[in-house]
């Protein structure tokens, strides 16, 4: 079964763009992910990005350092947030991504969290620090399993090597929106739109795009050029900003309806 | 044959995919300089009448006589321009940065020497300069950051995870990221992703060159033994690469063991680490079983790193070098007795290197040779010196 291609088939059809969530698992902690994702997808998310936490993320802005800090002051393992992944599974369908650094799934083993992932029913892999010329390392152990490997564009990637980037991805392509880190941004990279088009007419998967993305009218503005859209720091920041995690989800739930809402107009 | 950027299985590019083509573009314009005689030249002009190349060997005759074994030769780079090693990879990547057309410059520091010799070049060039810093560290190396200040560069403290210097790195890539169109990213040490670790050797390789060339005219023969401290490495690389292809002169990189390798409180990422990846290189670390990294502990604030350059966790494995841990207690042994037998005030991580060259002399023979290579001077550090003093003493 390949939840990715069915869930943006669904969203085609129904004329409408699919939502990313992206949470960082152990924030405040397990108990809360799991309500907090399934909620998401109650508020229309259509695909979970679960983020392991690193103790030096250096892909990630300020909201998503404090949250993978606190994920890890609480002791949050790779093993216990698959057993959330596992716990999900048996309330809804939707397509699981584990979003990591790589040290985390070196250290653990690749073979073996491979294995895990697709006995849980996690569907792809998305590895921050694992640029295209190192995918060999993982590619073949992967898709033994049946996992996704997620690639990544920047806006920074010249042509030709999207291109090839493009022709060889799974699951789909996220496509970064704004030259920096994670969450934060005012502005989108000069030529995105551009960039988006060029990306999906050379690629055989869906584009999603992301980094910065935390209103309706952001991801509207987006959505003619991309297939999906990744909200990543707009929900953690709801979840940091909250003393009650609750309340924090409630309001996560509302950023993520709205942002749903406003795609399905498009 | 080594694969390109991989030493054995460490080395290679792991970055986020928005930093990719920067490295491609630095590894082309380092290919396309580092042999072009008009780069070559400006650099040999810079090396010798800026910052004082070739910097001494220096025979430590009472340090030699304490010992009452080996001959200890000390490589002098505490002499070079800023107070230590650092400045010839910076001017080197300064003046690469210059060729490239970029204006500004970034870097991280812990001890501070590396952001020193980074502001030093910003202002020889003419160039924007920002320093991070780790908050930890910016209390513990104050003269350093007031040097900075005075040299006009932007001191960023960082006070991320543990506040020391892989935060410090963590933050300068992160700024990275943002700014990769107009901006050089200075790395300080034999770590980081392809090109760099090639890259920062081939700079500090001029250490290693002049050594050997320095001690054949002294001495006519080879040393036996090689000494360097490593925390990143870039120093010991330095020194090693004169040496390496000769293979009975032994190679010897010191870790900061910290309060001792039981502790757990130490640096000693090659004697005490696996295999991981960190700051867009695989390398040994120290790192939990779930993969997330240790804070270090080290006296010395340039040691306190928890990776190792790949070549070094390379060496190790095919063990062409030797890699050993030095405390801090026994490094502060090694600094009073640097002081009072040569009147020579090391920095705490070369002081990692003095100590294990008083360890191994005295069961050597008189014709034998170590050289230690001397690669920073310890000004900088005299607080750290006192505030251990005293807490030995309240114990």
């Amino acid at each position: 079964m390949d939840r990715i291609k069915n869930t943006f088939e669904l969203c085609d059809k129904e004329n409408r763009k699919a939502v990313i969530a992206y949470v960082t698992a152990g924030c405040p902690d397990l108990e809360c992910t799991e309500n907090l994702i399934l909620k998401l997808i109650e508020s229309g998310a259509d695909i979970i990005e679960l983020g392991v936490p690193f103790s030096d993320p250096t892909a990630d802005g300020p909201v998503i350092q404090k949250a993978s800090q606190l994920a890890l002051d609480h002791g949050t393992t790779l093993q216990q947030i698959l057993q959330t992944a596992s716990n999900v599974r048996k309330h809804s369908q939707a397509p699981i991504i584990l979003f990591t650094y790589y040290n985390v799934l070196l250290a653990n083993g690749l073979d073996k969290i491979a294995a895990q992932c697709a006995e849980i029913g996690i569907d792809g892999m998305l590895i921050v620090d694992l640029p295209f010329e190192h995918n060999a390392e993982l590619v073949p152990t992967l898709q033994k399993h049946g996992l996704k490997l997620i690639s990544l564009i920047a806006p920074t990637t010249p042509a030709e090597r999207a291109s090839k980037i493009a022709e060889v991805a799974e699951g789909f392509i996220y496509c970064i929106t704004s030259k920096g880190v994670t969450g934060g941004q005012t502005s989108f990279a000069a030529g995105i739109d551009d960039n988006l088009r060029n990306i999906r007419e050379k690629a055989n998967v869906p584009v999603a795009a992301g980094f910065g993305i935390d209103s309706a009218e952001k991801a509207s503005a987006l959505a003619p050029n991309c297939d999906g859209i990744v909200v990543g720091s707009a929900i953690m920041r709801c979840i940091l900003q909250s003393d009650d995690p609750q309340k924090g989800i409630d309001s996560a739930a509302g950023t993520i309806n709205k942002i749903a809402k406003a795609l399905k107009q498009n | 044959m080594k694969s390109k950027g991989f030493y054995g299985i460490y080395g290679g590019q792991y970055v986020a995919e928005t930093l990719m083509p920067s490295l491609h573009e630095l590894e082309a314009a380092y290919e396309k300089y580092k042999n072009d005689s008009d780069f070559v030249s400006e650099l040999r002009e810079y090396l010798r009448d800026y910052i004082g190349r070739p910097s001494p060997l220096y025979f430590a005759k009472r340090l030699t006589e304490h010992c009452d074994g080996a001959r200890i030769f000390l490589k002098r780079e505490d002499l070079n321009h800023t107070g230590a090693h650092k400045i010839n990879n910076t001017i080197g990547q300064a003046l690469l940065a210059k060729f490239m057309g970029k204006k500004r410059l970034i870097a991280e520091t812990g001890a501070g020497m590396h952001g020193v010799a980074t502001a030093t070049v910003a202002a020889l060039f003419g160039m924007e300069c920002e320093v991070f810093m780790g908050a930890e560290d910016v209390r513990r190396q104050a003269p350093n950051v007031q040097r900075m200040e005075a040299l006009g560069s932007k001191i960023t403290s960082v006070t991320s995870g543990s506040s020391t210097l892989k935060d410090a790195m963590n933050e300068a890539i992160r700024n990275w990221i943002k700014t990769v169109d107009d901006t050089f990213y200075v790395i300080g040490t034999v770590a980081g992703p392809h090109p760099y670790p090639e890259m920062v050797r081939h700079f500090q390789s001029i250490i290693g060159e002049e050594a050997r060339r320095q001690i054949m005219l002294k001495t006519s023969k080879l040393p036996d033994t090689v000494i360097a401290c490593v925390g990143g490495g870039s120093n010991a690389m330095g020194i090693f690469a004169g040496f390496v292809d000769d293979e009975d002169v032994h190679l010897v990189g010191v870790e900061a063991g910290g309060s001792g390798l039981a502790t757990g409180k130490h640096a000693a990422s090659i004697t005490g680490g696996d295999t991981g990846v960190l700051h867009g290189c695989k390398t040994k670390l120290l790192q939990t079983d779930d993969g997330q990294i240790i804070p270090t502990h080290s006296i010395s604030a340039g040691l306190d790193y928890p990776g190792v350059g790949p070549e070094h966790s390379h060496l190790a494995d095919i063990k062409r070098a030797e890699y050993v841990v030095i405390e801090d207690k026994e490094a502060i042994a090694a600094f009073d007795l640097l002081c009072r037998t040569e009147g020579i005030i090391p920095a705490l991580e070369s002081s990692h290197a003095i100590a294990e060259a008083a360890k191994r002399a005295p069961n050597m023979k008189p014709d034998q040779i170590i050289i230690v290579n001397l690669s920073g001077r310890g000004d900088k550090d005299m607080q750290s010196v006192q505030e251990f003093k005293q807490s030995q003493e309240n114990k």
